[in-house]
């Protein structure tokens, strides 16, 4: 009996690893089919072989030749850097004064934060998209850049979350010790915050890098404010390239955000994690 | 907990407390105020206004009564078929990333080996930027080249044209949906581990088998977290617009800046014109401002159905008691 039930314990720990097994293939194909096409010959990528014949890394070069690539990057660069940078400094005083002090309305608040993040943009985006028409700016990608100055509903909530997770003892212990709020924050908190900050810039980042609607809205008629996911978007139509291409520009559009990932996958992962769990 | 602790008979320090306290939070909370009254109040107001009107961005808004919303029900030949397209995704898409999710993390639970190995993998596509995955996908279920294709190609099957088909585009682009499926994946494993061993310790000793330890431990156990995936996939499903707007332009071929020219928008046979989609191209296209707007208004509303649905059971996921 009890000999039986190991078994079937063991059968069934091997069914479950091939199961694992066997969606690797299926999580890892695309990816590294997508890999293997951009260093194909731009004849071979009509064929259906999939190992490359010679690899040519020459195709990476190309790209920035057939298109502007160089323009879209230091745009995407420009926009995830900047909005980054400009959301933290509004964002943390926001989270923190949601998270760690008592004040009237506090609550109503933090319920207009949660409205804010999950209403979709399309809902607002007309008299905005006017705004920005009116100061002139549309046609560039400040219109997505200069409201982070002025907080992100999505980033104050992730960073509330986080800074809930910090015992409110160590901040009774400043105020006991003589400390003043903004000392607390500052000295005590935002060292101890350091893992949610950079969780929290860096879905900012990826946002950002990532974002099709906002740049495609808003400079989708100049080409040379592009980021690389409208460049990206075109590139085949536009430039009329073959998928070897497409694949290498491909690549080179997911490279950061996947090495980012790996520089930081604990802070992460656990940024992931309080998106959608009680902190 | 820390309300009880501000609150000590001593009246004088807390006074002044609470009056610097308040300064403090005026302070912090200053940008974000400019930001909800100039990005949100204002927006959401105006949105309401400019749908009774006509208004095309070169001259003021004129008002026009209920046209745009006339013109919508009656009159739009691409509004339901846009509404249609967007309640699929919401009600195929989103049951489909979460259920494969759960599986996917329960197996997860029971890996011995390689654990964190199989989590990097199976979380790694939700990184791939939209369209980035969405021309990979294309690529791979290219009707002539594809991958897809030649590996049934072996087996003797002729395969699809899948985007390029209006009954299987949609069923495609689920599929990429749910190969991102990372993010929801590692909320629900977190979730997942945190259910008590000592519930399953308790229901093995009674012989409850693996569905009925799944049925009755770990399904109300994950219920608020199943419940705040569910709502946040639905409003994400309303929001769906960069992969259709790819998806659409690579598979017909036209050269466009992507969601823009009306030869590629919704192709094929519109069966991928989502309801953003639509809004962005006759608003922002077409400059029918108004009309647009009367569709930011109709999806504010169905919006609003779920998110309010949410903010009712918020205490639960934001770890606040106080909240009401």
């Amino acid at each position: 009996m009890r000999a039986a039930r190991h078994r079937n314990d063991r059968l069934l720990g091997i069914a479950e690893h091939s199961m694992a097994i066997l969606l690797v293939a299926v999580f890892l194909g695309p990816i590294v089919l997508i890999v293997l096409t951009a260093f194909m010959t731009s004849g071979q990528t009509l064929t259906s072989d999939l190992w490359p014949h010679e690899w040519r890394l020459s195709n990476f070069r190309e790209v920035f030749v057939e298109a502007p690539f160089l323009t879209w990057l230091k745009n995407s660069l420009i926009y995830s850097v900047l909005a980054t940078g400009f959301m933290l400094l509004s964002s943390f005083p926001a989270a923190y004064a949601l998270a760690r002090l008592q004040w009237r309305g506090r609550n109503l608040v933090l319920l207009a934060v949660i409205t804010m993040m999950l209403l979709p943009p399309q809902v607002t985006v007309v008299p905005v998209y006017r705004m920005w028409a009116e100061l002139g700016l549309t046609g560039t990608l400040w219109p997505l850049i200069l409201p982070n100055l002025v907080g992100d509903a999505f980033s104050v909530f992730l960073l509330r979350q986080f800074l809930l997770t910090i015992p409110q003892e160590y901040s009774d212990a400043a105020r006991v010790d003589g400390a003043s709020e903004l000392q607390i924050m500052l000295k005590v908190i935002v060292p101890m915050a350091k893992p949610a900050i950079a969780a929290t810039a860096m879905f900012m980042f990826f946002f950002t890098w990532n974002d099709y609607f906002g740049p495609l809205l808003y400079t989708s008629d100049e080409p040379s404010h592009w980021t690389v996911a409208v460049g990206l978007a075109s590139f085949r139509a536009l430039h009329h390239v073959q998928w070897n291409l497409v694949m290498a520009a491909t690549v080179l559009v997911m490279l950061p955000v996947i090495v980012l990932f790996f520089f930081a996958q604990k802070a992460f992962v656990e940024g992931v994690t309080l998106t959608g769990v009680k902190g | 907990m820390a309300l009880t602790l501000t609150r000590t008979p001593v009246a004088p320090p807390l006074v002044r407390k609470r009056r610097r306290n308040g300064r403090l939070v005026m302070l912090l909370m200053a940008p974000w105020t400019i930001g909800f009254l100039v990005f949100f109040v204002y927006p959401l107001i105006a949105t309401v206004w400019y749908s009774f009107t006509r208004f095309d961005l070169l001259s003021p808004p004129e008002f026009v009564g209920l046209r745009n919303y006339r013109y919508f029900l009656f009159d739009d030949p691409n509004s339901w078929k846009a509404l249609r397209n967007t309640f699929w995704f919401v009600v195929f898409m989103m049951p489909a990333r979460l259920v494969s999710a759960l599986l996917i993390a329960q197996l997860l639970t029971r890996i011995r080996r390689g654990g964190s190995f199989f989590r990097t993998v199976f979380f790694l596509p939700a990184l791939a930027p939209p369209v980035a995955a969405t021309i990979a996908f294309a690529f791979l279920f290219n009707p002539a080249t594809g991958a897809v294709n030649t590996f049934l190609g072996w087996f003797g099957v002729e395969g699809p044209l899948w985007l390029s088909d209006p009954a299987l585009a949609k069923p495609v682009l689920l599929t990429l949906g749910v190969w991102g499926l990372g993010d929801i994946m590692i909320i629900f494993l977190a979730a997942l581990l945190d259910v008590p061993v000592e519930q399953y310790e308790a229901a093995d000793l009674d012989g409850a088998g693996p569905v009925q330890q799944f049925r009755y431990i770990t399904l109300p156990n994950l219920s608020p977290v199943l419940l705040f995936a569910a709502i946040t996939g639905v409003i994400d499903a309303l929001q769906y617009f960069t992969q259709a707007a790819v998806a659409s332009a690579l598979a017909s071929g036209v050269a466009t800046t992507g969601g823009g020219t009306a030869s590629s928008l919704g192709y094929p046979s519109g069966s991928t014109l989502t309801y953003p989609l639509w809004l962005y191209q006759m608003g922002f296209q077409n400059f029918y401002l108004g009309y647009a707007c009367a569709m930011a208004v109709i999806l504010l509303v169905i919006s609003l159905v779920f998110v309010s649905f949410m903010l009712r059971r918020s205490a639960a996921f934001l770890g606040t008691e106080d909240l009401r």
